[in-house]
């Protein structure tokens, strides 16, 4: 069962391996848009147009490997339940617009869950690629190189001013997004990424929660993209980003540093009192949740909690989301139940570490 | 002080651009600073059709004479010929229809990318392989160019006789494998 296997873990494969910097990137991204050239896009096109793009995806890439990226599995989207949409969502294997998607759209995902290209999204094609830690310039050339297998069978739409024509025009030109996802608990902490945002804005680069586009930042995880992909080179925008999180870091460090130095206590008592809800709590909100789960997550990065692994933020964070939540009770839950089983698989995990 | 675009009406918008680091002072009138696709654009609360409405209103207020209505009235009756958008709807939901809506709608499409872009309309990056085969290639040849100026400049003429060689493999092969 292909789905299932999706289905049943919170946590990605190739999110087991530790990057670069991984005390504070949670993980890097590149998404490219690309399109048929002799296709309307998918707002405004016709339904059996659609219908044989996905079709040739399943004929030309289904239990196709490249590389790392083994046995290409194709999720369609109207096989899918509610339920199982959000959770490939939660996961970040799909995107919101794709799940509430109208004709023929689907995913083609890697065993590893580092790949996923979406098909008939906003554009026909959206080719993303995870990494963990702190490695887009590895993402970068990843990426490449599977829209270079792609192309290999498709003709693209592309213009010699425009580059890659997009249905947005904030995606034409490079189509490329990168983000990366970072764990910024102590300048959030000391508020001194409200004041950071601006600058970093002024870069052509965008600060988002957790969730992209309009969702806040939950747990102190932030997501840096850029916004602009015309006039620019995806390396140079690549460049930009990269310059912005490593600053990010070291503030984000020298914060921590001076945290522990001026109010080491009150912060060891923060943490442990966000470790002893997560161990005791039997309802849980997601939001204090979040909070809990980066103060535990940012102990364990100091030293002060030496038994849970590191990977826990990462984990719990997409394991008490509501999809996930649904999907593992196998019905649908009000919300005061899912707070219910949140507490309670935070603690049967938090055991699992002892 | 008069508006550094059109050196006619007074300026009124003034501000400071800063992209990649290279500020730059800008003082403009405000029709010029519309048209220019200076004007901020806010994200919240006025998306992206918002803009290209904007704009489309701006260019009829601008230019408002009697003889250009006509005109506009015209334009907005565009039809992209493969997907059937219109000018209308497209400023309606701010997305393309297809790849030939682009060209469709090109005469109208520069301050819209450059107000999302921050003033680029070019596309600087990735070149499709096998569908922009001629493409790359001039564009290689115009690296090669640049970095040959820069070496003889340098005058370090061993590097630069190797990049002539490049130039020359790459002008001479009309075949399609990469250099060297």
């Amino acid at each position: 069962m292909t789905l299932q296997h999706f289905m049943k873990e919170a946590i990605s494969p190739w999110m087991r391996d530790e990057g670069p910097d991984s005390d504070i990137v949670l993980s890097s991204r590149i998404r490219l848009a690309r399109n048929f050239s002799d296709i309307s896009f998918p707002l405004a096109g016709n339904k059996e147009k659609l219908q044989e793009i996905r079709q040739f995806f399943q004929n030309k890439y289904e239990h196709e490997s490249f590389q790392d990226y083994e046995d290409f599995a194709l999720l369609s989207m109207e096989d899918l339940t509610a339920v199982e949409k959000r959770v490939l969502v939660e996961k970040h294997l799909i995107s919101p617009h794709l799940a509430k998607n109208q004709h023929a759209g689907a995913a083609l995902i890697s065993q590893n869950e580092q790949v996923s290209i979406m098909v008939n999204e906003e554009d026909h094609i959206r080719l993303q690629l995870y990494f963990p830690g702190f490695q887009l310039t590895e993402a970068l050339e990843k990426a490449f190189e599977l829209d270079d297998w792609l192309e290999e069978k498709i003709d693209y739409a592309f213009d010699e001013t425009r580059g890659y024509l997009t249905s947005c025009p904030t995606n034409v030109g490079t189509g490329m997004r990168a983000s990366v996802m970072m764990h910024l608990p102590a300048l959030a902490m000391t508020k001194q990424i409200n004041r950071m945002i601006p600058s970093i804005n002024q870069l052509g680069l965008v600060v988002r929660g957790i969730y992209g586009e309009g969702s806040e930042a939950r747990g102190s995880i932030f997501q840096i993209s850029n916004q602009i992909t015309l006039g620019i080179t995806e390396e140079d925008i690549i460049g930009d980003l990269r310059g912005v999180v490593k600053q990010l870091i070291e503030h984000e460090r020298k914060a921590r540093t001076r945290l522990m130095e001026q109010s080491g206590k009150q912060l060891e008592d923060r943490i442990h009192r966000s470790y002893g809800v997560l161990e005791h709590s039997r309802i849980i909100e997601s939001k204090e949740a979040a909070i809990c789960l980066s103060n535990v997550r940012l102990g364990i990065d100091l030293g002060m909690i030496e038994q849970v692994s590191r990977n826990i933020l990462n984990e719990l964070v997409i394991l008490t989301q509501p999809g996930f939540l649904q999907q593992y009770a196998e019905k649908t839950l009000s919300a005061s139940e899912r707070d219910e089983l949140r507490a309670t698989l935070i603690r049967e995990r938090l055991q699992l570490e002892k | 002080m008069e508006c550094q675009d059109c050196h006619k009406r007074p300026a009124t918008v003034h501000f400071s651009q800063s992209i990649n680091g290279n500020k730059t002072e800008i003082h403009v009138c405000e029709v010029c600073a519309k048209e220019n696709g200076y004007m901020p654009y806010q994200e919240e609360g006025y998306g992206l059709h918002h803009l290209i409405t904007d704009l489309f209103n701006i260019d009829s207020a601008i230019t408002g004479a009697q003889g250009s209505k006509q005109q506009f009235k015209q334009i907005q009756e565009t039809k992209c010929p493969q997907c059937g958008m219109g000018l209308s709807e497209f400023k309606r939901i701010g997305k393309f229809g297809c790849a030939s809506c682009y060209e469709t709608f090109s005469s109208r499409l520069d301050p819209i990318f450059r107000r999302v872009h921050s003033g680029n309309t070019k596309h600087f990056g990735k070149i499709p392989k096998r569908r922009g085969g001629d493409l790359r290639k001039r564009k290689e040849l115009d690296a090669y160019k640049e970095e040959l100026d820069r070496l003889i400049k340098e005058e370090a003429f061993e590097e630069a006789a190797e990049v002539r060689d490049k130039i020359k493999a790459l002008k001479g092969g009309s075949e399609t494998g990469e250099k060297e």
